[in-house]
């Protein structure tokens, strides 16, 4: 059998594939914060404490009031949607008019408490949740678990219809003039600040949504957001700030060749995004997909 | 009015009284730091449960006999970064005037604070961290490391494993002090009971999705994979390695560092079978379950972990010999005093403190119990073996530590 580079093909397909899962989770968390970006023009760094949530609520729901994972997977996101609505009303939307800078501290500091109450309410060690999808099939390469096939597709499914409705729909297009010009949008008739609080709310499901995907895989803990959001804000700045696509296709592509890192060299696999995000940054400032603003 | 003067009298008697004794300890007061993981993965096995068993200690020891009239104990969270660490320890010694860290998991962090506490001439009892170099090439003349290192856990779990027939193994490792240390420990045991190790992974610390290193150890074919990490790693290596049918397909997992609160988050369908080596379990005996009993109200329900147990009986041995010498101001006469007495307390039994600084006591292999034995929650594990104090640790020739010529 022939080896490339040492590694022997199939382990290679293996992690090729295992990257496009990864890059699933990339892709959604990612795609959440573009969506807010591109049409609030607000970083939001509570992102990783709302996929937290999303674990964390759908863990509720099963421990509490028994509702397996698939009500979960409907019902998380909407209610971490509502307490994302609550946050823009109450806090975020008294920001606009200020630098981005603001908005960016605000969220940072509401991750920080919103991480700080799950710690001290259900400790750093994490709660299980059983695997709803357990066995998997041998592709003969590797073993895929049917779970991790399950979550690539529905990311995909989600991520291109969020594309989709922002792109080509009317619906889409009202909130991107919105973004341009809200004082025309709003003169003809279509209310903006609803749109926004409503558009914040999306994009906090969709963090949400991540996070009930990740609960059966990984541990539910305070902290599971932490680690993965200055990974998925690399993703986002690869891709262009805002840019939708680019969002997806750099989660995706960035899970992947993260993946490949962990075969060749391991060590680095958690520094090789922002290796790539600094060369990026240095090449096309805007992004891979962005456009100068 | 007359009892105002009484209570006036009462107060100058007692800093008259507190003025004596406080002439013999540093700045009058016994100052415990306890530094540990107070917010991140190892939390639940450290953070706070350890300053609760600190204080634990020093309420159980003055209760026995006549203590120190103040007796202090601070915390703060190192992050699991020597940097961090190494500020906080700095500013306790030379500012805050504390007199011994406790505690201190993550190896890395510990060995910074174990040089910082020897240039000091302080003591520094080690409960947390794991890597057997803090009694080995690192060894200092000011530090105990008190519950458990990697050579007894390598031990422990690493021999019991190769004689069942699990004789060819990969490591899954930590890429830092601590996983380096175990994974070697554990890999000069097997290689020394006749098995051997076919290959290794370095993971990143802290690591989230480990399918990829999963999948590395399943090609390797090794019968047995190593774990050398810990805390949230441990129980993201445990859950994926399920969701990939590694155990179904006829590999096994070797936990080589597993605390309870792991086993509680992981749950007993997944954490069934595992076998690990422990210093310390709380259902062992009715010492531990009182101990527990206690613990688990002030602690969000948390069964206490072998740490916590190590930070009580260490503090509980410290102030015996501060008090014996009624003095705190010479670490490492502090140490060599420690080292001198017997230890023996309610958790740990009877025991010894070696040159080296090697805590000495039995250690015990664990084995998780399937979700019908367990009699409720935290009902975890059962006992396979115990692995008598006098081979359960490193020989004291071998470890390379200076004070042991």
């Amino acid at each position: 059998m022939f080896e490339l580079l040492g590694v022997p093909p199939q382990a290679l397909f293996g992690q090729l594939l295992l990257g496009l899962i990864n890059g699933a989770f990339y892709a959604l968390l990612s795609l959440g914060l573009a969506v807010i970006f591109g049409l609030m023009n607000v970083i939001n760094f509570t992102h990783g404490a709302q996929y937290m949530m999303g674990a964390f609520v759908a863990w509720m729901l099963l421990t509490y009031l028994g509702i397996p994972y698939w009500g979960a997977l409907v019902l998380v996101p909407i209610i971490v949607g509502i307490t994302g609505v609550i946050i823009e009303r109450l806090f975020i939307s008294r920001l606009y008019h200020l630098d981005h800078l603001y908005g960016l501290l605000l969220t940072f500091g509401l991750a920080l408490m919103i991480e700080g109450l799950f710690r001290r309410e259900y400790g750093s060690s994490g709660l299980p949740y059983a695997n709803p999808l357990p066995g998997g099939t041998n592709l003969g390469f590797m073993f895929l678990p049917w779970y991790r096939a399950w979550v690539v597709a529905i990311s995909l499914i989600v991520c291109f219809g969020t594309w989709f409705m922002i792109e080509k729909t009317q619906l889409g297009s009202y909130l991107r003039a919105a973004t341009e010009r809200p004082d025309l949008v709003q003169a003809f008739g279509i209310n903006v600040p609803r749109m926004i609080t409503l558009t914040y709310g999306f994009g906090v499901g969709l963090a949400a949504l991540a996070g009930v995907l990740a609960a059966p895989i990984y541990s539910v803990n305070p902290t599971m957001g932490a680690n993965l959001i200055i990974v998925v804000f690399a993703v986002v700045v690869i891709g262009g700030m805002g840019s939708i696509m680019g969002s997806i296709l750099t989660g995706f592509g960035l899970g992947v060749i993260e993946g490949l890192t962990k075969v060749f060299y391991p060590e680095a696999s958690n520094t090789v995004i922002f290796i790539i995000m600094a060369i990026v940054l240095m090449i096309r400032p805007q992004g891979l997909f962005g456009t100068p603003r | 009015m007359r009892s105002g003067i009484r209570a006036l009298m009462a107060m100058a008697a007692l800093c008259f009284g507190a003025g004596i004794s406080q002439a013999q300890y540093s700045d009058g007061t016994i100052k415990i730091g306890v530094m540990n993981d107070q917010s991140g993965l190892y939390a639940d096995l450290t953070g706070q449960g350890s300053v609760w068993a600190a204080r634990k200690a020093i309420a159980d020891f003055c209760k026995s006999t006549t203590c120190h009239n103040k007796i202090e104990v601070v915390f703060a969270d190192h992050q699991n970064k020597p940097d961090v660490g190494s500020n906080v320890v700095r500013q306790w010694y030379d500012v805050d005037k504390v007199d011994v860290v406790v505690d201190v998991p993550t190896s890395s962090v510990a060995l910074a604070v174990n040089t910082i506490t020897k240039e000091k001439n302080k003591v520094f009892l080690v409960s947390g961290a794991a890597t057997s170099d803090l009694t080995g090439k690192a060894c200092s003349p000011n530090t105990i490391h008190w519950t458990y290192d990697t050579w007894a856990l390598a031990n422990g779990t690493g021999n019991a494993i190769v004689k069942t027939g699990g004789d060819s193994w990969f490591f899954l490792t930590a890429d830092y002090a601590f996983g380096h240390a175990l994974e070697r420990d554990t890999a000069a045991v097997v290689e020394k009971t006749g098995g051997k190790v076919v290959g290794k992974v370095r993971h990143p610390f802290p690591g989230q999705d480990f399918s990829s290193f999963l999948l590395q150890a399943q090609a390797s074919k090794a019968k047995i994979i190593g774990l050398a990490n810990a805390g949230g790693d441990t129980i993201n290596s445990i859950k994926q390695a399920s969701e990939f049918g590694i155990v179904k397909g006829g590999q096994n997992l070797a936990g080589l560092l597993v605390f309870i609160t792991d086993v509680h988050a992981l749950g007993l369908p997944i954490a069934q079978g595992l076998i690990f080596t422990e210093a310390w379990y709380w259902d062992a005996n009715d010492a531990n379950r009182a101990f527990a009993k206690e613990f688990a109200p002030a602690n969000k329900g948390n069964m206490p972990t072998m740490i916590h147990a190590g930070v009580y009986s260490s503090v509980l041995h410290y102030l015996k010999a501060v008090h014996a010498m009624k003095s705190d101001a010479d670490g490492a006469a502090v140490v060599a005093k420690m080292k001198s007495m017997p230890t023996d307390d309610k958790l740990f039994g009877k025991g010894e403190i070696r040159a080296d600084g090697r805590h000495i006591h039995p250690m015990y292999l664990f084995e998780v119990k399937s979700p019908a034995e367990s009699k409720g929650p935290w009902d975890y594990y059962k006992t396979r073996a115990t692995i008598p104090a006098n081979e359960a640790f490193r020989p004291l020739a071998d470890g390379g530590c200076p004070l042991a010529k």
